[in-house]
């Protein structure tokens, strides 16, 4: 019934379908009022959470062993707030999707742009650019204003300091990782409830249990986990239980784009 | 244009559609009638590329709906005026739809003034009432100008005047030489709106015809009303008629005709006060259909008994 004439036919078209869904999920995206909530929060979290963590560090500071001063990891020890943010970046990549298969918006979704790993690609592209943006600035002034905390104790350093400015870009994106992660379960599970529930398992609850395995499987279990890759971006001193930077920039991306997959599979199989 | 070819559709053992072929052609409404589960919104779930076929296929302006490369300009839908975010603004919501399809920004207000929803675009779609919600869905549907539209009870939720409106739009749209596609359970409005129907049940055709065909079928009976009815009833019966008395004295004669009536009522000097060949409204005709295939009965007695139902509808 499809004959080969119409689909090359449509096929220069297509070529800009992605470039249209990229336009209409930016659109929509825009203009719900839990975008601008859950973006907001996630700078809150980052520099208000990251700031107050880094005054308590400073107040306990003189109590810490010179080799523990010797190891701080500043750059890190200032954006603690990833560990709320990437909480609130989370939900919000699970409702760019799950928000759609709660209210039925999905269909009309996709009876306007039936392609649907291009829906699918075109949600993750504009939420990660949304989420990179935003969590990077996050990240820059929480590191800038721990390093004036910091300094304090003559303990901050600069952004030039070495691994100081991967740490930050690290941090964006790894939050940015975590709500493609989100957007990837809320696509599979299709309800928000669970969907947030599985993320939160997987970054909170699923490190306790793989770290009460007998060691060395533990550490060498969670490396591979989202939540310790993640931090193997954002950390500048070497920890023995972590990836390499570059490692955990691996193993992250092998997370998010492995979940985006098995999400558009998912998504074309199934009768929406 | 709309064509489906040995159409089918199953869910485990449930066989929602099944071997439905038929086509719908432009400049002309065609009502798309059944009871609830006959397999309508399944039917056009698959027409919009939502649900998958088991079987056959159904494509429109001779495409399957997925290799359309801007479906919104060749076929205009509304499935479920609820399928929108609540907390979207009227005119966001359709924004975003016109920006998918590559349509001018300009279509969005044209729409909203064609809906007559222009004073509330900037309002949050939860706001709205069943029948806002209805016409935010009927512009979305118009929006890409397509030359196929396809509705699923449009009429739900809608007002009066919201009805009529509805009824002249879809009209125009056929005058326009578009293809109209709407559905509905509720058979009197779709003997005011369609000029063919397509009825199922079952998932299977009951019947492909044009509406005057279905309604204009005379049952046989004349109603009559007569100051003197149990006087007529004898005579009439004396003549070879099949009278039946209402309990409002009405006469229904069958065998027959009204002149025929007419005639052996003016020689025996009884007065009349009507004398109406019956048709089968719509209703009957649909009941005589579906009969067997409603999937539901309701336990009440005389349900299924098209004569007990009191139908005011009329076309």
């Amino acid at each position: 019934m499809t004959t080969a004439t119409a689909s090359v036919d449509t096929q220069p078209v297509r070529a800009g379908a992605f470039r249209l869904a990229v336009a209409a999920e930016a659109t929509k995206l825009r203009t719900v009022r839990s975008t601008m909530w859950a973006l907001g929060a996630t700078l809150v979290a980052t520099i208000g959470i990251g700031s107050l963590i880094a005054m308590a560090r400073v107040s306990r500071w003189d109590r810490l062993s010179l080799r523990e001063q010797i190891r701080f990891d500043a750059p890190a020890a200032s954006l603690r707030g990833i560990f709320l943010a990437q909480l609130v970046l989370g939900v919000l990549g699970v409702l760019v999707i799950s928000s759609e298969f709660a209210t039925g918006m999905i269909r009309t979704t996709f009876t306007a742009m039936p392609r649907r790993g291009t829906v699918l690609a075109a949600k993750a592209l504009v939420f990660a650019i949304v989420a990179f943006v935003v969590a990077f600035a996050g990240c820059l002034v929480a590191f800038a204003i721990g390093q004036s905390i910091f300094a304090q104790k003559h303990a901050g350093v600069s952004l030039s300091a070495p691994g100081a400015f991967r740490a930050v870009l690290g941090g964006a994106v790894y939050l940015t990782a975590v709500g493609l992660l989100g957007l990837a379960l809320g696509t599979v599970l299709r309800r928000t409830a669970g969907a947030i529930a599985t993320l939160f398992g997987l970054l909170l609850i699923v490190p306790l249990l793989v770290g009460s395995l007998p060691d060395p499987w533990g550490t060498d279990i969670s490396k591979f986990l989202p939540g310790d890759a993640g931090r193997a971006l954002f950390t500048v001193q070497h920890q023995s239980d972590l990836l390499s930077p570059a490692g955990g920039l691996l193993v992250l991306a092998a997370w998010v784009i492995g979940g985006l997959l098995v999400a558009g599979l998912v998504l074309r199989r199934r009768d929406a | 244009m709309i064509v489906a070819e040995g159409l089918t559709k199953r869910y485990g053992d449930v066989v929602a559609v099944d071997d439905l072929s038929f086509s719908v052609p432009p400049g002309r409404v065609t009502g798309f009638l059944g009871p609830n589960g006959a397999g309508k919104t399944t039917t056009m779930r698959m027409l919009l590329g939502l649900a998958r076929p088991t079987g056959g296929f159904i494509e429109t302006n001779g495409r399957p709906y997925l290799d359309h490369a801007a479906p919104m300009r060749e076929v205009g839908a509304l499935l479920d005026a609820g399928a929108v975010h609540p907390g979207r603004r009227a005119r966001d919501h359709l924004r975003w739809l016109a920006r998918s399809n590559a349509i001018p920004l300009r279509r969005v207000d044209e729409v909203l003034v064609a809906v007559g929803l222009e004073s509330v675009a900037g309002k949050r779609i939860g706001t709205f009432s069943l029948g806002m919600n209805q016409r935010l869905g009927i512009a979305a549907a118009l929006l890409g100008d397509p030359g196929v539209l396809v509705f699923d009870e449009p009429v739900n939720g809608l007002d009066p005047e919201g009805i009529v409106w509805i009824r002249s739009l879809f009209r125009g749209l056929a005058q326009e030489g578009r293809t109209v596609f709407v559905s509905s359970h509720l058979m009197s409005e779709m003997a005011l709106t369609a000029d063919h129907v397509i009825v199922i049940g079952r998932g299977r055709l009951l019947a492909d015809s044009p509406m005057t065909e279905l309604t204009n079928r005379p049952a046989g009976a004349v109603l009559v009303r007569t100051p003197a009815p149990d006087q007529l009833a004898v005579l009439l019966s004396a003549d070879g008629a099949t009278v039946d008395v209402a309990e409002d004295r009405a006469l229904t004669v069958t065998g027959m005709g009204a002149p025929e009536i007419g005639a052996a009522a003016h020689r025996y000097g009884i007065v009349l006060h009507e004398l109406t060949p019956q048709h089968a409204s719509l209703e009957e005709a649909f009941f005589e259909l579906t009969g067997d295939s409603v999937e539901y009965h309701a336990a009440l007695p005389n349900a299924a008994d098209p004569g007990a139902t009191d139908s005011k509808v009329t076309a």
